[in-house]
């Protein structure tokens, strides 16, 4: 038992206004447990604090109730006073008597008898309290970046500014992502290759940075602080640390063939390839799938040419296990396949392009070295039609579209049909909107000058049908403003595809135990409050995985997951919440149940032996569950048919002795 | 004005379809064939049901050019169906009159040796109580 | 005032994050609802075991209704979805062996909520108290 000291604060007369005070602490006299029973002004002022502190020294308490306003307002303050007064800190007890009881209660008879029951119940409660400590895990002062456009450069750039060490894990040959693709950025033009290439260059030159690119993760175990990471470096039959990236190998490698993934199959690259001039890292890969070497062992014409000696066909996939303290997800997104929207013609006709297609065709490293030419003949293209949302908000065809506002598009279209203008004054361009979205810092402004200025017609409506005929492209589509169908002979057809968070993205949120919503973007733990936290501990949220976002955006974002890594890894040990679950061997038959309802991953299973009455000795699997993860939710203690899960803190006793208190 | 408020509703329930989740982008009569054909384009019956605006819909010519080539239910990204709008009106136009659009003393004049039996067997069908 | 005049007895289940600082907030705007309720703090609606419904209605509790965060909300991701699941079955069974629908009732009521945290519960007591003691499932054992 219990030596209960119970403390009744007036709160001056917000308590005392409604609630007898004197009454309540004597009531509670009574209660078993209690030993002393006092009432006082102001509880949270320092003299009731001390007063507090001599009451556990002079009656020799060990436990608190303190009746007084909400838990969520002072109940670190009285736990503080409980350290001090050499007291576990979680041995005090709050009964709410202000806001759950003299505020919203006007007369004093049922306020006070309101008042005794809610400390009956505490007092019933820290009865069965038992002291907790919080544990400490130790914190790995590493952290891993997946993915690695420019939402996992600037995460890693940052993080490794702080004086972190930071991997980053890009599972095409170089870093750079979608970003380095792009011809020009919104709202200010300027070339994305001139402001991300030096930042690629920093990484690579970063002491505090490892570049992991060709590679994947593949594994993650651990927990916050402590994630034990495999990561699988693709062979790329390449000596990175040998291959200097002199090209000489692209250069006669007879297979030239192969699709350019860079340039969205606009072109061709050879079967031993670096993506484009500035990769980061600079060295070649070969493509296995086209390789005649890998293929049938004849060629061999890259490793003669290389003086370096750096190819090596015989290289295997490497397994790398990491240690890391936090994993920041970046794993971007790409456009939706066009390929089910037979009525734009986009498998029909080679001029009929996605807008990072076109991107592709007007970037100076692009197939048609920046000249806009139409990739059926290579010629001038003089009407060009841009189409927006095509599959964004598109909810009746799931299997086709996405049912939210993709975000960039409108002002990606705005740019490529401004520069279009630009560049070729004799061009018409049409573009065909439902709506124009375009919040955020001069954006709206952009948008108007490709009208006002550039003389862009912007046309409310949709296209209905792109038809190819000879060589042109027959648009039928309405105006609605004019209440009009409009029939456009186009030259090129520009589709402003809906953006997906990359395929690599679920299996990884499985990995991570990260939660994901219907449209596979990882969900933040809040959607206001947190929003580059993952809801699981340790993991953070960097550029488009959690949700459409331009560039300005992904970089803040990417700051922000970098800045709650530095907090994080900054820490030497990490304090958890005591009040977690805890499993009951004896009790526990193995059964998972605890496993399928956490939603952290923080309960694993163990194969035991125990020792039986007969004094023989058997192997049980029981759930143990990890501190550090669990955050104390209780979900697991309701679905354990055994009753072996139990919550510190608010245990099934101490739950069921309020239960009884307020029921008499 | 409770008559709009019913009919409008009516309209609605026959339809099956929901005006509401339209968001005005006009694929419909992007897509539509028969578009210089109606006065009322589909995206216009599909602002009109919603805004109960039903008696001049009635009263029109389109109800009968629409092809019912569903081409705009295939085509339309909110799944908001506006040819079963057309053919609700259409419904509700008929039944209100009590009479057919088509009568068996229409037919010969418009009939050549072209067409086809199923055109006439489904015209009936279409247009007529 | 009427000496006997029947108070039904109202036990609370609040998740600390939404609906306990809900309940506070409603304190803090004054927004009185009767002193019939009382609440007890669980750290997520899901940690509400029907053990502690079942009891509470053996001891006598007229009413138990369990307040979480809304859907999509839960501080802990999906707790008060296992919330909804569990609440489910346990009512239908509670009202199979005689405990009204009426007497159970599960609320979700966000942190910024006080309005409808005291409209709940006046709304909740007054369906109980129309109701009146509840005489099925309590055990007489348990009076004094």
């Amino acid at each position: 038992m219990q030596r209960v000291g119970v403390f009744v604060c007036w709160c001056g007369s917000n308590i005392a206004g409604t609630v007898d005070v004197h009454a309540v602490a004597e009531a509670l006299k009574n209660e078993p447990g209690v030993v002393f029973s006092t009432d006082y002004q102001y509880m949270c002022s320092q003299a009731g604090q001390d007063m507090i502190k001599a009451a556990v020294k002079e009656h020799n308490l060990t436990g608190i109730v303190v009746c007084s306003c909400s838990p969520r307002m002072h109940e670190a303050t009285f736990r503080k006073t409980a350290a001090a007064a050499g007291l576990n800190p979680y041995m005090v007890e709050i009964a709410n008597i202000r806001e759950q009881c003299s505020w919203v209660h006007k007369d004093i008879l049922t306020g006070t008898e309101k008042a005794i029951i809610l400390g009956k119940a505490a007092v019933a409660k820290v009865n069965l309290n038992a002291p907790l400590t919080p544990g400490e895990s130790p914190v790995t002062k590493r952290a891993l970046v997946i993915g690695g456009g420019i939402a996992g450069i600037q995460t890693a750039l940052d993080i490794a500014d702080a004086g972190f060490e930071v991997d980053i894990v890009e599972k095409k040959p170089t870093i750079g992502g979608k970003m380095a693709q792009l011809d020009k950025t919104f709202p200010t033009l300027d070339c994305a290759a001139c402001i991300l290439t030096p930042k690629m260059v920093d990484v690579a030159q970063n002491e505090k940075i490892r570049i992991f690119s060709y590679s994947e993760v593949t594994d993650v175990k651990g927990f916050v602080g402590n994630f034990d990471v495999t990561i699988k470096k693709n062979a790329r039959f390449v000596k990175e640390d040998i291959c200097t990236g002199c090209g000489a190998c692209v250069e006669k490698c007879p297979m030239k063939k192969i699709p350019n993934e860079f340039n969205l199959g606009m072109d061709n690259r050879t079967a031993i390839y670096i993506p484009f001039a500035q990769a980061v890292p600079k060295v070649a890969t070969i493509d296995p799938n086209a390789c005649n070497m890998l293929k049938k062992g004849k060629c061999g014409i890259c490793a003669k040419v290389c003086t370096a000696g750096a190819i090596d066909y015989t290289q295997k996939d490497e397994y790398i296990e990491e240690k890391y303290g936090a994993i920041v997800v970046a794993t971007g997104f790409n456009p939706i396949s066009m390929d089910k929207f037979d009525e734009f013609a986009y498998s029909q006709s080679k001029d009929v392009i996605t807008s990072l297609e076109f991107e592709r065709l007007t970037n100076a490293a692009g197939p048609s070295a920046g000249k806009l030419l139409r990739p059926s003949d290579g010629k001038h293209p003089h009407t060009i039609v841009f189409v927006q949302c095509v599959g964004s908000r598109c909810e009746a065809c799931a299997e086709k579209g996405k049912e939210y506002c993709s975000k960039i598009c409108c002002m990606y279209t705005a740019k490529h049909a401004m520069l279009t203008r630009d560049k070729y004054p004799d061009t018409e361009v049409y573009v065909f909107y439902i709506d124009v979205r375009t919040p955020g810092k001069n954006f709206d402004e952009f948008y108007r000058r490709a009208v006002e200025e550039y003389g862009v017609k912007y046309i409310k409506g949709m296209v209905g049908k792109v038809t190819p005929e000879g060589d042109k492209l027959k648009v039928q589509a309405s105006d609605l403003l004019s209440n009009k169908q409009l029939h456009i002979d186009a030259d090129l057809v520009v589709l402003a595809a809906a953006i997906e968070p990359d395929k690599s993205a679920r299996p990884l949120a499985t990995m991570l135990t990260a939660s994901m919503d219907t449209n596979d973007f990882f969900t933040e733990a809040h959607p206001k409050l947190r929003p580059v936290e993952s809801p699981t501990a340790g993991v953070f949220l960097s550029g488009a995985c959690q949700g459409p976002k331009d560039i300005p955006e992904t970089v803040s974002q990417a700051g922000a997951a970098a800045s709650k890594v530095i907090g994080l890894l900054a820490k030497d040990k990490l304090t958890g919440n005591p009040c977690v679950a805890s499993s009951n061997e004896l009790m526990c038959n193995g059964c998972s149940s605890c496993a399928n309802v956490c939603p952290y991953g923080a309960i694993t299973y163990a194969d035991k032996e125990f020792r039986m009455p007969d004094r023989t000795t058997r192997i049980r699997r029981v759930a143990e569950v990890n501190p550090a993860v669990c955050q104390g939710c209780g979900a697991c203690t309701v679905a354990c048919p055994s009753g072996a899960m139990d919550l510190k803190g608010f245990a099934n006793l101490q739950i069921m002795a309020e239960v009884d208190a307020i029921c008499k | 004005m409770h008559n709009t408020e019913y009919l409008r509703d009516e309209i609605i329930r026959i339809s099956g379809a929901n005006p509401a989740k339209c968001m005005r982008c006009g694929k419909c009569s992007a897509t539509c064939p028969a578009y210089d054909e109606m006065e009322y384009h589909p995206h216009q019956f599909v602002n009109m049901v919603e805004c109960g605006d039903i008696e001049p819909l009635l009263n029109s010519e389109s109800l009968y050019m629409c092809l019912s080539c569903f081409a705009c239910i295939e085509r339309c990204p909110r799944g908001v169906e506006p040819a079963k709008f057309v053919e609700a009106v259409r419904l509700t136009a008929i039944r209100q009159q009590g009479a057919n659009r088509l009568t068996a003393d229409n037919v010969p004049p418009i009939v050549d040796e072209d067409t086809p039996q199923q055109l006439l067997v489904s015209a009936f069908r279409k247009y007529t109580k | 005032m009427q000496v006997n005049e029947y108070k039904p007895l109202i036990v609370a289940f609040c998740c600390n994050w939404c609906s306990y600082a809900g309940a506070d907030l409603a304190g803090n705007n004054r927004l009185s609802y009767p002193a019939d309720v009382k609440i007890i703090r669980v750290p997520c609606s899901c940690r509400v075991n029907p053990m502690f419904i079942l009891r509470a209605f053996q001891r006598g509790a007229d009413g138990v209704i369990i307040c979480g965060c809304h859907p999509g909300d839960c501080h802990y991701t999906s707790g008060n979805y296992y919330t909804r699941r569990r609440m489910a079955a346990l009512f239908s069974m509670l009202d199979f062996l005689g405990i009204e629908r009426e007497r159970t009732r599960l609320e979700w009521v966000s942190a910024a909520e006080g309005a409808k945290f005291a409209a709940t519960m006046n709304d909740f007591v007054e369906t109980v108290t129309a109701l009146g003691e509840n005489k099925r499932l309590e055990d007489l054992r348990c009076k004094k």
